[in-house]
């Protein structure tokens, strides 16, 4: 195991420079993640073009891993609708845990680069709060009054 | 260097994991006030009672359970003698320092109503608020947190004037497990006793480290854990006070805790084991007394000398890291220091500290409100124990610097 199969040059550059970081004001829909066991918070807020991702934002506070996979994230699901969120989802899920070693599939792009995390169990969850944060954000999208509150979601 | 009079080579040879290899890497384990290790003679004290001695206690007549009851009758007469309590009716045994308080806001806590008041400290350990919180939920009373400074101090005088005849109990920490530091326990007994509050001291942190003496601090609860004392996991005690606890209703009923059962109602058995339902985890008490043996055939005075060489020597060379923040500088301090690195997550600097060998606690250590309190979302904390050494201090020194390598 080396500490650069987990620390690739992409997660440091976003880390370090996260893209798409900051809030939609105003916004169609948004949620609050946290870890309550690691301390990460980040806000995501979004806007829709119909049923697709128009633009998408985050911030918060987080070690490096949550950083570069929010920033990466919000990078990849510009123009999706909910169902491919979903299956994009999946595929980062997998990715993030799976130990048979394959590669991560070709669709993934740069969110390939996370898959260093899978041999650190102990921080899967730093790389998929951002994407829990979002399907938060997607369900809360449509319901009443979505633009003026905030979903939240926490995980351990 | 080493300290005079310590041969730390020695105590090391004691612990078999401190042998083992973390990837190809000398194991440098500084996370003892999280959990300590077992030294040998704990280990094998606990096989030999598996092999030779096991059965339940306090129930049959045949030798084997003679025998059980004796080791485990045995720890809690050696636990007696450490604390140096009056009694062996004032030591229970629960399964951990947080059962223990929960015991005590269970059962003492059963007195409390509206208007009655109960006084923590702000660094206390989660176990040190929530049983309160939940206890304060149920019975109307009022939860007071004395505050703290930012070099992480109790504000003595503020805790002084937060007690009142309306405070019925102040329980606060020996040591904070987060911060490192030491409470003058006695002065704030002594505040206490002066206004007729009970006092409970949270020794989690301070059993392994300092001498320990109920009576002369003279407080009516005290509470730890044996895993932090070097012995198995599982097993905490509660010190209370006979005449305090003889006031106590049971917590928890089953077996072992009375004296009669009928349908018509049931009473209660001597102390301690009226608090004492079930089987207990007799292994871990013959474990634990195995481990005050070892400790005090170290000297525990020698011990502390030893930690505070190494908690001076860490301090100085973690000072010296560039863009590091030791979180709580208080005047006396056990040996735990918590740090933050300047743009280096707590939990990134764990997983590169982990890589070089070196196993610190990363988060919020239990004690989230003094997280806030340091506007931190985590530290990183090293601390050490009879058997840490420099090299673990300068391996740790080195990890750091790979890290900042790493985020350049």
């Amino acid at each position: 195991m080396d500490l650069k199969d987990l620390y690739r040059d992409v997660i440091l550059d976003h880390n370090k420079r996260p893209r798409n970081f900051g809030k939609l004001e105003p916004c169609d829909s948004s949620a609050d993640g946290n870890n309550p066991l690691c301390g990460d918070r980040l806000t995501i807020t979004l806007r829709f073009d119909g049923e697709r991702i128009d633009d998408i934002r985050f911030e918060g506070k987080g070690c490096a891993i949550s950083t570069a996979s929010a920033s990466l994230m919000t990078e990849a699901v510009k123009g999706l609708d909910r169902k491919a969120v979903e299956n994009l989802h999946a595929q980062v899920h997998h990715t993030l845990t799976d130990h048979g070693g394959a590669l991560p599939p070709a669709e993934l792009g740069k969110l390939a680069a996370l898959a260093g995390v899978r041999e650190y169990p102990a921080r899967v969850k730093c790389a998929s709060l951002c994407w829990h944060t979002l399907e938060a954000a997607l369900a809360h999208f449509g319901t009443q009054g979505a633009a003026a509150t905030t979903a939240s979601v926490s995980t351990e | 260097m080493s300290t005079p009079g310590y041969d730390v080579a020695r105590v090391r040879a004691d612990f078999p994991i401190l042998a083992t290899t973390v990837r190809g890497k000398r194991l440098a384990f500084l996370d003892t006030a999280a959990s300590a290790q077992r030294p040998q003679a704990v280990i094998d004290a606990v096989v030999a009672y598996e092999r030779t001695s096991h059965a339940n206690v306090h129930r049959g007549v045949y030798e084997l359970s003679q025998k059980a009851t004796d080791a485990f009758e045995g720890a809690r007469e050696r636990v007696r003698k450490f604390l140096n309590a009056a009694s062996t009716r004032e030591i229970v045994f629960t399964r951990g320092t947080t059962e223990s308080i929960n015991l005590v806001a269970q059962s003492w806590g059963r007195r409390l109503g509206p208007g009655d008041e109960i006084l923590i400290t702000w660094m206390e350990h989660h176990a040190n608020i929530v049983p309160w919180q939940m206890l304060c939920e149920r019975s109307g009373a009022t939860l007071r947190v004395a505050p703290i400074d930012l070099r992480g101090e109790l504000d003595v005088a503020a805790f002084e004037s937060l007690l009142s005849p309306r405070t019925k109990l102040a329980a606060f920490t020996q040591i904070s497990n987060s911060l490192g530091t030491v409470l003058p326990v006695q002065r704030l007994i002594a505040a206490a006793k002066r206004v007729g509050v009970l006092t409970l001291i949270d020794g989690a942190q301070a059993v392994a480290h300092q001498r320990i003496d109920v009576r002369a601090l003279d407080c009516d609860f005290y509470v730890f854990s044996s895993h932090k004392l070097y012995g198995p996991t599982g097993l905490g005690v509660l010190y209370a006070r006979e005449a305090v606890l003889a006031d106590m209703p049971p917590w928890q009923g089953g077996g072992d805790m009375i004296r009669t059962v009928a349908f018509t109602g049931s009473t209660w058995a001597e102390l301690p084991y009226r608090f004492e339902a079930g089987t207990p985890h007799i292994a871990g008490a013959v474990g634990l007394a195995r481990a005050i043996d070892y400790l005090e055939s170290l000297g525990i005075e020698a011990v502390h000398a030893h930690e505070q060489r190494l908690l001076a020597r860490a301090t100085h060379a973690l000072r010296a890291v560039p863009g590091l923040r030791i979180v709580g500088e208080a005047a006396h301090k056990a040996g735990v220091i918590s740090f933050v690195l300047d743009d280096v997550h707590p939990h990134d600097l764990g997983t590169i500290l982990d890589a070089e060998g070196v196993a610190v606690r990363t988060g919020h250590h239990c004690a989230m409100p003094v997280m806030d309190f340091f506007d931190v979302p985590a530290t990183a904390r090293a601390s050490f124990g009879c058997y840490s050494d420099d090299a673990d201090i300068d391996q740790l020194v080195a990890a750091l610097g790979h890290a900042r390598e790493v985020f350049g």
